[in-house]
């Protein structure tokens, strides 16, 4: 019986986990977190008010799928390995509590694997960013639906896409006062992108008037062409400098004004998560702008049994990293692409692609946004580095620059920066980067005495 | 209830919340000190480290993914 593994509990990880069981294979999925659902489904039983939560009864029917199938779910598994060969993939894990000093180790051989990592906010740096009270919009959601807790009592909420007006409204719900959401993006990027040929939109269009709904009902303005271009405060946020921005969304100067808030979320995107997919070899394509893992149209990567699904392969949403999920999930188990089970995910896929070419012309990282940056700014937070020292070495290869000033060299390895460092050296006039900051030899943080003690390792499953 | 300790001071929580969760709960929002200042939670999510604290004597613990349990001793990182 062929074993399939995925790494990544969300909407696409679990999707794959179906579509494996249903092609006859045996299934293995790690997720690092406490529970199933990745970011899309994030909850807790007692503590997440069900309003946040959207499709709630088809994460059921998958987590049923599971439950009823040939299926090992590890939660709290951080994956810190992952390899492939002729023979198989193996990855490794330790499993317990986040960052827990009595993790086990774990070890899972199989025949194939689904890569559905997901993918992170993208925040754009604002001078005064490192103020305690900004946090990244995706962090303000998961603390809403996970803990029941709002980031702050006045909230503003700033960066661009659609995922911003369901923070605004998870904020509302848990109790905070949201001062504004503002879309860098202006009006006419906003139509090119949302009003050609409506019908694709179909069951897309309910969802953003449902949020819309949600920030009438609660007041919230909705602004767009303008961002948060400055955090104000000396211990913590006291408020923002908010600007119109030209559609390049550089600030428009004389356009400044002060807002008083305790709390800001930053999201101006997501990026995928690719340590695991290039631990394993797989092939990447874009740059600074946006990266992610190739597939072909039956999800698999370059590298024979890797398949990816979700996030990783583009930014689509929960709908899109479904419909991956299933494709991989089945392919992976050795099922066949024209199998008619395959019919409505393939055709939802094409749907979802269509959905993020429109994300991106109407909410894409525009370069203007570095006018808002002072030069002293902080870019990497893990090691405090400011713009001036890497626009400063922007000419040397991104690996010196790095050594030289440490960004990216911190504890989140570039996770956080990685991006912004990128545009910021791309944009000086230094070398484009092929894979950049995303190459991570441990792909989750293990402690020492956890690796030594891989010796003692359970055997494979 | 919950109840936990960050310095030696008593918060209180929710059952299940994570420790970020405890702390943004009762109104906190730095707990680590960095070289430029506080910080507190950044992504939320356990990528970008910010939140780091010593939880009953075990470094680096994000706040963000930790799960917190009844009587956990919190205590603030100093990055030098
Ligand atoms: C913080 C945050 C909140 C979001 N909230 C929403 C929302 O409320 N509504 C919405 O429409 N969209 C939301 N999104 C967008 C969301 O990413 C997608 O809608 C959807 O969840 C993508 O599905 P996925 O399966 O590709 O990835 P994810 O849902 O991100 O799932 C990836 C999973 O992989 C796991 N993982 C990653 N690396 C490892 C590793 N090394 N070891 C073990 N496990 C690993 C993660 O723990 C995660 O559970 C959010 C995004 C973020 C970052
Ligand atoms: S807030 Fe980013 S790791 Fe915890």
């Amino acid at each position: 019986m062929t074993h399939v593994a995925i790494l990544g509990g969300g909407p696409a990880g679990l999707a794959a986990a179906q579509g494996a069981l249903a092609a006859g294979a045996r299934v293995s999925l790690l997720d690092e977190g406490d529970r199933l659902g990745g970011q899309f489904w994030r909850h807790h039983e007692r503590l997440t008010d069900p309003r946040l939560q959207h499709a709630w009864h088809r994460f059921g029917r998958l987590r049923g799928a599971l439950a009823d199938g040939d299926a090992q779910v590890h939660v709290g598994a951080s994956v810190w390995w992952a390899e492939a060969s002729a023979d198989g993939v193996r990855l490794r894990a330790t499993v317990g509590d986040a960052d827990g000093d009595g993790r086990t180790g774990l070890e899972v051989d199989a025949d194939a694997v689904v890569v559905a990592t997901g993918a992170h906010d993208l925040a754009l740096p604002v001078p005064g960013w490192t103020l305690p009270g900004v946090t990244t919009a995706g962090a303000a959601q998961a603390l809403a639906k996970r803990d029941g807790v709002a980031v702050g009592r006045r909230t503003v909420v700033s960066g661009s896409g659609p995922f911003l007006l369901p923070v605004a409204h998870s904020l509302a719900l848990v109790g905070s006062e949201v001062v504004a959401v503002h879309e860098a993006s202006r009006l006419p990027a906003l139509a090119r992108g949302w009003l050609p040929r409506p019908w694709e939109l179909a069951g897309k269009a309910e969802e953003f008037l449902e949020y819309a709904g949600g920030l009438m009902r609660h007041r919230i303005p909705y602004r767009t062409g303008s961002a948060v271009v400055r955090v104000l405060g000396t211990d913590r946020v006291e408020g923002v400098v908010v600007a119109a921005v030209d559609a390049d969304w550089r600030p428009i100067p004389g356009t400044e004004r002060e807002v008083a808030c305790d709390a800001v979320a930053l999201g101006h995107g997501f990026t995928p998560r690719l340590e695991a997919a290039l631990a394993l070899g797989c092939a990447i394509d874009g740059d600074h702008r946006g990266r992610f893992v190739v597939v072909d149209d039956t999800q698999r990567t370059s590298v024979a049994r890797v398949f990816a699904a979700g996030e990783l392969t583009g930014i689509a949403g929960a709908d899109a990293a479904l419909a991956e999920g299933a494709v991989a999930g089945f392919l992976a188990a050795g099922g066949a692409f024209d199998d008619p089970r395959l019919r409505g995910p393939v055709a939802a896929r094409s749907r979802t692609r269509a959905f993020a070419r429109r994300l991106e012309r109407a909410h894409g990282i525009r370069p203007g946004w570095t006018a808002w940056l002072d030069d002293d700014t902080i870019v990497c937070r893990c090691e405090a580095v400011a713009r001036r020292a890497i626009v400063e070495r922007a000419d040397v290869p991104l690996r010196a620059m790095r050594l030289a000033t440490r960004a990216g060299l911190g504890p989140c390895q570039g996770r956080t920066c990685g991006r912004t460092v990128e545009a910021i050296v791309a944009e000086a006039g230094g070398a484009a980067a092929s894979v950049g900051f995303d190459r991570r030899p441990v792909l989750a943080p293990v402690r020492i005495g956890e690796v030594a003690a891989l010796a003692e390792t359970d055997p494979p499953t | 209830m919950i109840r936990i300790t960050v310095d030696g001071e008593p918060v209180q929580g929710r059952d299940g919340q994570t420790i970020a969760g405890v702390l943004v709960g009762a109104g906190r929002t730095a707990w680590r000190t960095s070289q430029t200042g506080d910080r507190g939670v950044f992504c939320g999510i356990g990528v970008c480290h910010d939140c780091l604290v010593t939880v009953n004597g075990v470094e680096g613990v994000r706040a963000c993914r930790r799960e917190a349990a009844d009587g956990d001793r919190v205590e603030r990182e100093v990055r030098a």
